[in-house]
């Protein structure tokens, strides 16, 4: 029955050559479905070599199977080959099976994609390489699928290439975790160089003859690999940008399966880190630990439902990475398998609400899902219970196991661990608060949304200000223009009464024509007079119509700033489409395909506690079967059942406090969410953009310099000893290409006639 | 060791290596015969002939035993000039079968992937004449020979590039033959100073074979050392090594598509061949001792050429410098002088004909439909053009060194190799994989992704015909890459004889090869898991 292990690979393989061939015959939904076939006949597989291998002694559990001789040269020689043992084959039931539930789920969640088949062309790619990658006989065929896992992740993460964001994030996933590969190749270099061979077999028996420099410095090293793919700070940054792929991706690759590959790699060569110095196993437990506590605080602040759940996988990988470092290789596989279940099923759960609700991820527009989406958000809430540590969630268990091993080891990183419980269990709840409780919020007017009417309306009544200003302008010149015609009409007056003085009094005619004319300029003045009145009048209505229109700007202003987000004061005839389209769109469930895996994955995440419970020794079961992987170097715990009891009491009332925290904030709103949504934690305590602007500043610059200083520099000094030559060597100058070409010819024309004549001279 | 240059290995019905490199030349005497006015025969007869070649070339392939592949096989022997000592001696061993063989298959899909855009007579004509060219290069035996070969190459591509290039072509060619010409001319007088040399201290007569000379080593040790400088600067130019690669950039951008191809993927193979087969050969101590400054100038070549390569406009500058980049690896495994190293650096060499070659072809491919080669002109092409970008994207992570694919295996074998000599510069030499993912994906990212617009958007897919074309690239990118292992059993037996031969002849050589511990089988690990555990419990008994 071992001897099927290859087909644990060679399924996936299978479907995707299928799909290679005949996807755009396969089409939607064939495609989706070979590629779930192909992810069911490996957990097939799987189950079939399990039996198999259980069928075996304890000690007898390890199995090679060679298929072919990859890369023979000199001394080095590695084989494509599998090693079958316990650890191997945990990881590839819940690869494959997680792997078929979540292949299943795309069948619903891709519906309608125009690259349909190209998206489980991928899916099935990542799946052999990740299968590859736990399955390999040797560290470079571990390695193959390390980078094939790597290319898959960059193809899925740039899925929908057309936008910028996600196909940068796709290259920056890639080359961030090409600065881990490089450490894993160099302890490749100097594990061969030391003991001659990095298939895993010669690792587990030459281990001990490892100086202990040497195995620090490979722990090291594989350490950085690991922070790459697992990761962990500081290499950590390429994963909240990878939630650009479809959500499925991120539930397989960017939860499960991929990113778990650091913690199984450094689980695989135990024998190795068990030779290497105290400080760089500190080390790991440091670099884990303080992920987890950095990342919880991180998720805090998001509301983008797929980062919080980023950086939670951030945080929960730095769990596995501390259990690795304390030597509690058990417990961080068993995290590693209940957190694939409901990380999986939590990154589903989104992907159901994303899918429900128009591909809008921002969590403050949810609230009140519950009863629409009744199946996503049960099997959602179990996920949050299994994370947020509720007994007898399966979450629970594990990560208490751990945080058990941590205080045995160094109470210092318990409570680093203790820490990022309460955060997580708060995250967590807040998550699931603001998307399924509280009040429906999709169809409300958003704040950015009231903020634009307000800013409308003040961008109105700052105009009707201006306006209303120059009114006065023009009543001003009014005033001008009535006054000259005021003086106007004095001058006239004035003019009239020296003809009424002049005037001859006998002449009676013309005493009466002046007396007239007297009367029509008095008559001009009062008129003139009337219309300055009237005119000077207006400036001040104008003055008045300022003043109103500057307190109604200011009344606006005042009642933008006292309504803030409120709709206070808001018509419905200010309201923008969007709210209206929103108001007709009713969220709804999402299809079979996709539902059908959250119940079995809710299922899993209840029960996978049984795997390893604490209560009696025989109950390990995960312990005891993973023991011939480990060759003894699982660290042992030194504590009584009744410390493990305080410490699990102790890891309750902490969960307990992260949920009621949330529930006064997000539920009971008797707190504002302010207070704890710092805007350094939304901004990543600023790391991310630090890195970025180093990369597009004074990185860039450098590269930049370099590129200039090949240009002017090494090929100036080139092109300037041609110009010298060429100067020096007068006539050559006209000549230029010329020249070259003559001595072109003539090389040519001596070239055959040398073969000429020595043909001719030939004996042959 | 290649002691013997009695044809060793299959019988050899006729002279199949002369016949390989003079297939080509009568081709292009054919072509010259022919009515300028049937232009539409002239490719049809220049695949015809490389095409012979080709398969003249896999006959040898196939024919070539590996169980001999330290001696040289097909030797073709005939004196020439006994008075001078010069010999027409062809022979192919473990180290020039695959560069024979990439040779032979690149020509005619380079004459088959792009038509002559004007008089397809002499273009044609000084194709045929290079690969004449190349492929002595790769075959000869004597050192008189060898030199002939390597300078006639230069003129089909000076032309190649001066008439039927882009931009600045003549620039561009004149710069490329006289940088050229200067690395050589030193050589001419290192091959004639070894020949002489060689005759004076041993009293022999004059001879410039290869393997006589090696094997006599009449050399002191200082002469050694100055005359290899004079084979090393002709080399580090063909490489090309830093400082000394500027011509490269120009000539690659300004070169016709199929002289790009040819220049990328046989010719830099020139310089790195000359290392081997001349330069440590000849010169077994002097490469050891100079060994040291040339892995740091092809470690420097590494970063330099990949940091240049990220900052280039020009899609097809970009991929030059990347090659400046990629022979970096070839030199510091070439040089790590271990079997790893230079198997590595061996397949590297074909791995990048066959990539760099691919990459040149999509560039060019490119051009012809957008007439620009500027990445911020295109964009978004994956959009209208899927299958091209598929095809591309291979190309490019053979390039990147993913495993699984062709580049990988002799990177990683490669820098393997110069981690077990030059431990530090290899893990510095290692970060060029980093630099590499960014440059590439960066450009494929500016190139395919985001929205198509304008001429963009219309850009049209692959043809059949150029996918035809593409495939033999595309399975040897696969097959290498998945199953190395007949190309590196036929190099292997070559690169330990010269091994053998350096050891031989340098007092303290210490090959860096790694400490062996036993190798385990899974029964022993069982078997030693279950006493570590016995005792292990016996111990918690006595407690």
């Amino acid at each position: 029955m071992l001897d099927a292990a290859f087909l644990i690979p060679a399924f996936p393989l299978l479907g995707f050559v299928t799909i290679l061939v005949f996807g755009r015959r396969l089409g939607e939904p064939g495609a989706g479905w070979v590629a779930t076939l192909a992810m069911g006949g490996s957990f097939a597989a799987s189950i079939v070599t399990f039996l198999g291998l259980m069928a075996e002694d304890k000690e007898e559990r390890r199995f090679v199977q060679t298929l072919w001789e990859w890369v023979p040269a000199g001394d080095f020689s590695v084989d494509v080959g599998f090693l079958v043992d316990p650890l191997s084959i945990t990881m590839t039931l819940f690869i494959t099976g997680v792997g078929a539930l979540i292949h299943l789920y795309s069948i619903g969640y891709m519906h309608g994609d125009e690259n349909f088949s190209k998206f489980f062309l991928y899916l099935n790619l990542f799946a052999f390489s990740m299968l590859m990658l736990v399955l390999g006989d040797n560290m470079l065929l571990t390695f193959l699928g390390w980078e094939g896992v790597g290319a898959c992740s960059y193809f899925l993460i740039s899925f929908w290439f057309t936008e910028e964001a996600n196909a940068s994030a796709g290259k920056k996933a890639f080359v961030t975790n090409r600065v881990g590969d490089w450490g894993f190749m160099v302890a490749m270099f100097l594990l061969f160089t030391t003991i001659g061979s990095i298939e895993y077999v010669d690792i587990f028996g030459n281990a001990g003859e490892l100086s202990e420099n040497t195995a620090t410095a490979i722990t090291v090293l594989l350490l950085v690999g690991a922070a790459g793919k697992s990761a962990q700070f500081p290499l950590y940054l390429w994963l909240p940008d990878a939630m650009a792929g479809p959500t499925p991706v991120s539930a397989l690759i960017h939860a499960a399966t991929m990113v778990t590959s650091g913690v199984y790699l450094l689980t695989r060569v135990n024998p190795i880190t068990a030779e290497a110095a105290g400080w760089s196993l500190d080390l790991i437990a440091w670099v884990g630990a303080g992920t987890a506590l950095f990342a919880a605080t991180i998720a805090v602040a998001q509301n983008d439902i797929k980062k919080v759940l980023a950086y939670s996988t951030v945080s929960q990988l730095g769990y596995m990475i501390l259990a690795v470092g304390i030597g509690a290789y058990v417990a961080a596989i068993f995290h590693m398998i209940t957190h694939a279940f409901f990380k999986a099923l939590l990154f589903l759960g989104s992907g159901s609400v994303i899918h429900g609700m128009h591909h809008d991820q921002d969590m403050r527009h949810y609230g009140a899902l519950r009863k629409l989406m009744p199946i996503t958000s049960a099997t959602f809430i179990i996920g949050w219970l299994a994370i947020a540590g509720v007994p007898p969630f399966s979450g629970f268990w594990s990560k208490d196991e751990i945080l058990a091993y941590a205080y045995d080891v160094n109470p210092a990183l318990w409570v680093v661990g203790l820490i990022t419980a309460l955060l997580t269990a708060f995250y967590m709840s807040r998550q699931v608060f603001m998307t399924f409780y509280g009040e429906y919020r999709y169809a409300d007017v958003r704040p950015e949304e009231i903020q634009e009417i307000w800013d409308n309306r003040i961008a109105a009544a700052e105009a009707a200000v201006t306006e209303a200003e120059a009114g006065i302008g023009a009543a001003e010149e009014g005033v001008t223009k009535a006054e000259e015609k005021l003086a106007k009409a004095q001058e006239k007056l004035e003019q009239r009464q020296a003809e009424m003085a002049d005037v001859d009094q006998s002449d009676e005619k013309a005493v009466e024509k002046a007396t007239k004319n007297l009367d029509k300029a008095q008559d001009g003045v009062v008129k003139a007079q009337e219309s300055v009145d009237e005119v000077t009048a207006s400036i001040a209505t104008a003055q008045a119509e300022v003043e109103a229109a500057r307190s109604n700007a200011t009344g606006v202003m005042l009642a933008a700033q006292a309504g803030g987000d409120d709709l206070e004061g808001i018509t419905e005839d200010d309201l923008p489409d969007a709210v209206r389209e929103r108001r007709e769109f009713h969220p709804h469930e999402s299809p079979w395909q996709m539902t059908l895996p959250l119940v079995i994955l809710s299922g899993a995440a209840i029960v996978a506690g049984v795997m390893n419970l604490p209560f009696s020794k025989d109950l390990h079961f995960l312990e005891k079967w993973l023991e011939p992987s480990l060759f003894g170097n699982k660290h042992k715990l030194g504590l009584s059942g009744g410390e493990l009891w305080v410490l699990a009491i102790i890891a309750v009332v902490i969960g307990a406090i992260g949920i009621a925290a949330a529930v006064a904030i997000y539920l009971q709103k008797r707190i504002p969410a302010e207070r704890v949504e710092l805007p350094i934690l939304a901004r990543g305590w600023r790391y991310d953009e630090s890195v970025s602007d180093f990369m597009g500043g004074p990185g860039r610059k450098g590269f930049d310099f370099v590129a200039w200083f090949d240009a002017n520099i090494v090929d100036g000094v080139v092109n300037g000893t041609g110009r010298l030559v060429r100067s020096v060597g007068g006539e050559m100058r006209s000549a230029q290409s010329g020249l070259v070409r003559s001595y072109a010819a003539l090389v040519a024309i001596g070239a055959v006639g040398l073969i000429a004549w020595f043909l001719v001279r030939t004996t042959f | 060791m290649h002691a013997i240059l009695a044809a060793s290995g299959p019988d050899v019905p006729f002279s199949v290596l002369t016949t390989i490199v003079v297939a080509p030349i009568i081709g292009a005497l054919v072509l010259l015969a022919l009515p300028s006015n049937r232009p539409e025969y002239f490719k049809q007869i220049a695949f015809l002939f490389s095409g012979a070649t080709a398969g003249l070339t896999a006959w040898v392939m196939v024919e070539f035993d590996k169980n001999t592949a330290a001696e040289f096989q097909f030797v073709d022997s005939w004196t020439w000039i006994e008075s001078l000592g010069i010999s027409w001696t062809l022979g192919i061993d473990g180290i020039s079968l695959w560069l024979v063989v990439l040779t032979a298959a690149l020509f005619p899909l380079a004459i088959l992937a792009i038509d002559a855009e004007h008089t397809p007579k002499a273009y044609y004509a000084w194709l045929l004449v290079l690969e004449a060219g190349v492929m002595g290069v790769f075959l000869a035996l004597d050192l008189f020979a060898f030199f002939v070969f390597f300078e006639i190459v230069l003129v089909p591509m000076y032309f190649l590039i001066g008439q039927w290039g882009h931009g600045e072509r003549a620039y561009a060619a004149t710069k490329f033959f006289v940088y050229t010409m200067f690395g050589s001319a030193f050589m001419l007088v290192g091959i004639l100073a070894t020949a002489f040399l060689t005759a004076a201290e041993t009293g022999n007569p004059v001879s410039f074979d290869l393997v006589y000379l090696a094997e006599e080593q009449a050399l002191a040790t200082n002469t050694a050392r100055w005359i290899f400088l004079s084979f090393a600067l002709a080399f580090a130019v063909k490489v090309p090594l830093f400082p000394v690669h500027t011509w490269l950039p120009d000539a690659h951008t300004n070169a016709p598509t199929a002289g790009s191809v040819i220049l990328a993927g046989v010719m830099l193979k020139l310089g790195t061949y000359g290392f081997l087969r001349f330069g440590i050969y000849l010169f077994p101590e002097a490469a050891v001792y100079f060994a040291p400054v040339l892995v740091g100038l092809g470690t420097i070549g590494i970063i330099y050429g990949a940091i240049a390569a990220t900052m280039q406009k020009d899609l097809k500058r970009l991929v030059a410098y990347s090659s400046v980049a990629h022979l970096g690896f070839i030199v510091i495994g070439t040089f790590a002088l271990n079997t790893e190293g230079i198997e590595g650096g061996l397949l590297q060499m074909v791995n990048h004909g066959v990539s760099t070659g691919a990459l040149f072809l999509l560039v060019g491919w490119i051009y012809d439909r957008r007439h620009t080669r500027l990445i911020s002109e295109l964009g978004g092409l994956q959009k209208p053009a899927p299958i091209f970008a598929a095809a591309f994207m291979v190309v490019m992570l053979s390039s990147i060194g993913l495993p699984g694919l062709n580049g990988f295996v002799g990177e990683f074998l490669a820098l393997l190799g110069a981690f077990a000599a030059y431990r530090w510069w290899a893990i510095v030499a290692a970060t060029g994989v980093i630099i590499a993912a960014l440059y590439l994906l960066w450009a494929y990212q500016r190139v395919f992704h985001g929205p198509a617009e304008g001429d963009n958007a219309e850009m049209k897919d692959l043809t059949w015909s150029e996918g035809a074309i593409l495939v033999p690239f595309i399975a040897a990118i696969f097959f290498m890459g998945l199953y190395p292992k007949p190309v590196l059993e036929r190099m292997e037996p070559a690169v330990d004889a010269l091994i053998v031969h350096v050891d031989d002849n340098v007092a303290d050589f210490d090959e860096a090869t790694p400490d062996i511990l036993p190798f385990w089988t899974v029964d022993e690990v069982n078997e030693y898991q279950t006493k570590k555990a016995e005792e292990k419990a016996a111990e918690e008994g006595d407690k």
